[in-house]
């Protein structure tokens, strides 16, 4: 059966997927929303950020995605540096991430199917050669059934499964998910959990924002808390 | 590649088939179908504009082509010589002069024909008439007024020459004014169509915010956005530019038609292979769409895709 392949440009991982040294953010209303962010995600790691709402975990997430720039810092991404972005190269970053949204970000004028095989679409991937693949991962998040229909005919919880299925899709490199199980049942927040430790047994990097601190220590993932825009030292997990 | 069944454990439900893949960018987000329509109406304009500005443009070549290839001559008779003995020997003199066809002195019986209608019967025997001489002129080489008259003068003839250079003048100018005023039209509809069309790009990025943005954070270029925004929006006004440029040419042809041998009328002729030049409207439509929606959506996404840099 085909299987989508990485793009052939793609550089080999490197030892650390993510490097930040020393990251502020913040707007002119609110100057440190984060202040003085140093952490290293190596290649292949499995952190959970943990932290109450407002404590910057999406806008740390936000910088890692390249939507927002840091105010001072230097922000490394797979060995490159991308504090300072251009348009130009920012796709570049973007294709060896999975983004998982609080807000699903699907497009409803889509199909479950499109909406899921999206990635491997916009690196320019036949149809015929996903197909099978997009299907399987779809089946496996309980959404087979639903291939043909558009995100608004799905709950809450089924497009959340959908937006992990899109992120995973084209196997990246570094995942961050803005709280994915926010909108599951337990037993499917489980599941999902299995799917990014799977993953990131494959060798993906794993990053997961969530407030929920019982599942992250839970995974046996490092945690990183964040508390008012600063990283606070956090406990080991139990695998840790 | 391993299997995602082989890395998570058995799968959850049936697969069904899955659907054609979709466009990417909605449908219709910012009024499309308004747009399409408008482009047919300035496209129906500019059709319209453009065959006008050719069937005046005809007419007044016409126009002027035959009044170039005809003079008048007015003879005034010399002492003891009649009226109808100099417009004899006018004719004769120019009928030898290079750059002529055909002189002819006009005889009165020819004469009061053509100013019957105007003076009436009545009024025509007792008036004294002008003698003259017509001249058709070789269109290829034809003599100017000068030539003819320097050559009545070395005849000793008492003549004036008029060459209709002024009526000439007059109607080329004002053809030339139409087929402005027509071109003008055009650039004018062109420019409209352009406008509507970077509204409606700038109005379908913003409708499309948040689509552009999951796009570009899946890893989407802004070329390649900028590229949707582009052939949605060529392909748009070439149906536009194709429905207009439709209706126009079914109006045309029907008043070709109807006109018979002469084209749109007697003063404005058309001739069928005329209405091929209205073939590449679409095209130039979808040009027009596609430099516009290239120039609007690339401005627009640099700055939707600009990360905020407060503090």
């Amino acid at each position: 059966m085909p299987r989508p392949r990485r793009p052939a440009a793609d550089p080999a991982p490197t030892p650390e997927t993510v490097r930040l040294t020393g990251v502020g953010f913040g707007y002119a209303e609110r100057p440190d929303v984060l202040r003085d962010i140093s952490l290293i995600l190596p290649a292949g790691s499995f952190h959970f950020l943990t932290g109450a709402s407002g404590s910057g975990k999406s806008t740390l997430l936000r910088l890692l995605t390249l939507s927002e720039r840091p105010t001072e810092g230097q922000l490394i991404l797979f060995g490159e540096d991308a504090t300072a972005v251009t348009a130009r190269d920012r796709p570049g970053f973007r294709r060896r991430m999975g983004v998982i949204f609080q807000d699903f970000r699907l497009l409803d004028h889509l199909s479950v199917f499109d909406n899921a095989a999206l990635p491997l679409r916009l690196r320019g991937a036949k149809a015929a050669d996903y197909r099978a693949d997009v299907e399987e991962m779809l089946a496996w998040v309980g959404l087979g059934d639903r291939i043909g229909q558009r995100p608004t005919a799905l709950s809450g919880g089924e497009k959340q499964r959908l937006a992990i299925a899109r992120a995973v899709m084209s196997r990246p490199e570094l995942i961050l998910a803005d709280e994915p199980t926010g909108s599951v049942d337990p037993a499917m927040a489980d599941r999902l959990l299995k799917l990014f430790q799977s993953l990131n047994r494959q060798g993906t990097t794993v990053l997961i924002a969530s407030h929920d601190e019982a599942m992250a220590r839970r995974s046996g993932a490092r945690l990183l808390r964040l508390n008012d825009g600063r990283l606070a030292p956090a406990p080991a997990t139990a695998a840790a | 590649m391993i299997r995602w069944s082989n890395l998570f454990g058995p799968e959850m439900a049936a697969v069904r088939a899955g659907p054609p893949e979709q466009a990417l960018l909605p449908r219709d987000g910012a009024g499309e179908r308004w747009l399409a329509g408008v482009i047919a109406v300035l496209c129906f304009v500019a059709c319209l504009a453009g065959l006008g500005a050719l069937s005046a443009e005809r007419a007044a070549g016409g126009w002027a082509r035959e009044l170039r290839g005809e003079a008048t001559v007015q003879v005034r008779p010399g002492v003891g010589e009649t009226g109808d003995a100099a417009a004899a020997r006018a004719a004769e003199t120019l009928a030898g002069v290079s750059g002529v066809e055909e002189a002819a002195a006009m005889d009165r019986a020819t004469a009061e024909r053509l100013l019957r209608p105007w003076m009436g019967d009545a009024a025509l025997a007792d008036l004294p008439l002008p003698h003259l001489v017509t001249v058709r002129l070789d269109p290829d080489t034809p003599a100017s007024a000068l030539v003819l008259g320097r050559a009545l003068a070395e005849a000793g003839i008492d003549a004036t020459v008029d060459d209709h250079s002024l009526w000439r003048g007059e109607v080329e100018r004002s053809a030339g004014t139409v087929t402005l005023l027509a071109l003008a039209a055009f650039l004018a509809v062109a420019a409209a169509t352009g406008a509507a069309i970077v509204h409606a790009v700038r109005a379908g990025v913003e409708a499309r915010r948040t689509v552009i943005e999951t796009l570009t954070l899946s890893g989407a270029t802004d070329g390649a956005v900028a590229w949707l925004f582009q052939r949605r929006f060529a392909l748009l006004a070439f149906a536009g530019g194709a429905a207009g440029t439709g209706v126009a040419l079914v109006l045309a042809g029907g008043v070709r038609f109807l006109g018979g041998g002469e084209g749109l009328s007697p003063a404005l002729p058309l001739a069928w292979g005329d209405l091929l030049i209205l073939s590449p409207t679409p095209l130039v439509a979808a040009t027009v769409a596609l430099v516009s929606a290239r120039l609007t959506a690339g401005r627009a996404l640099l700055r939707l895709g600009a990360p905020a840099s407060a503090g």
